[in-house]
């Protein structure tokens, strides 16, 4: 169970991250989905899905959703990942490795610039 | 796969898409036994006894964009490998239990790999999921309910930096409580060289 403290240090952490957010300006809610089948898996999407939590972290980049989805009937092009911003169409990203999911998170997400090189096009 | 950890998350995605709202996962660890076990306990659709038979068969699948599904077959093969087992229960409507055995000693048997990771992104990823996360070792255990954590935070989202950080460092907690040399056994297993 996690103690007392911890539960502590989560509501302090909790309180830090909402004054924070008050300071930011509205942007528009960011979704990340990596696909998690078998396929994904034994491509490396767990690496894909450590590296997208990494960042967010140490870029500290808010507002945005993670999610984690079943096959997609993309095997050979996995891990894949697929980033929505706001009202935009989705965009899927192929082979993605934790590289790219590195490259995803800070050019597309923060920066909304698309990372042309690994988009499929569907 | 070559991690037990890779597998956990594959065999808990099924539990998430048979729409399961609280999962359960018992790692253990038994020295005297030679016994490593984990089970996956989900309360999804749940399935027949002819789909049981039929699961471990590769096959088989209900997805509709693949015709074979191989998560489970392939886990069985890596626990039969090992003088190990992977054995299903299930109820329609009620829920899922998977078990799988290995000997822990065994020369073939996967790493648990980096189980930290495969908690949190299970976590984070699906936060309307109830998560319990249980470790045994030997006489020790420490357990990760994420209820109360997601009592302390409210409707406050878990993917927020700040968030994230104190989750991973609860579940490492945890995994250290039980056994301080985890995160020192992963490194040794990852300089092996792969055999196969
Ligand atoms: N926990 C569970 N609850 C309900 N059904 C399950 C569960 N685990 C597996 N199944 C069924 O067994 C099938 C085979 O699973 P698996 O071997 O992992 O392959 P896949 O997930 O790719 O179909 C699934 O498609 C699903 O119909
Ligand atoms: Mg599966």
């Amino acid at each position: 169970m996690p103690g007392i403290k911890s539960l502590e240090d989560l509501k302090k952490a909790r309180e830090e991250a909402l004054k924070k957010r008050e300071l930011k300006a509205a942007s528009g809610t960011a979704q990340v989905i990596v696909g998690m089948g078998t396929c994904g898996i034994a491509a490396g999407a767990r690496d894909a899905m450590k590296a997208i939590l990494e960042t967010i972290e140490t870029d500290a980049i808010s507002g945005v959703i993670v999610t984690q989805t079943g096959c997609i009937g993309l095997c050979e092009k996995e891990p894949i990942v697929q980033v929505v911003i706001g009202e935009q169409p989705k965009v899927t990203y192929g082979k993605v490795t934790p590289e790219v999911a590195r490259r995803i998170m800070k050019e597309h997400v923060t920066g909304g610039k698309v990372v042309e090189s690994n988009k499929i096009n569907l | 796969m070559r991690e037990l950890s890779l597998h956990l998350l594959d065999i808990a995605e099924n539990s998430i898409s048979a729409g399961a709202s609280r999962i359960e996962i018992v790692l253990s660890e038994d020295s005297a036994l030679d016994l490593l076990q984990m089970s996956i306990i989900d309360n999804g659709k749940g399935m027949s006894k002819e789909m049981i038979a039929q699961v471990t068969d590769p096959f088989i699948t209900s997805r509709t964009t693949r015709k074979v599904g191989l998560g489970i077959p392939l886990l069985k093969a890596a626990a039969e490998d090992c003088n190990g087992s992977l054995n299903i229960t299930s109820e329609p409507g009620i829920g899922t239990e998977l078990t799988v055995k290995f000997q822990r000693s065994h020369i073939d048997r996967m790493p648990i790999g980096d189980l930290v990771s495969t908690i949190i992104n299970l976590i984070i990823c699906n936060p309307l999921i109830h998560w319990i996360f249980s470790y045994h070792y030997n006489e020790k255990n420490a357990i990760f309910d994420d209820e109360p954590v997601k009592q302390a935070l409210g409707d406050f989202p878990l993917t927020e930096p700040e968030i994230l950080t104190c989750i991973r460092s609860m579940v490492e907690e945890t995994i250290q409580e039980v056994n301080p040399h985890f995160s020192q056994d992963i490194v040794t297993i990852y300089n092996q060289p792969l055999r196969r």
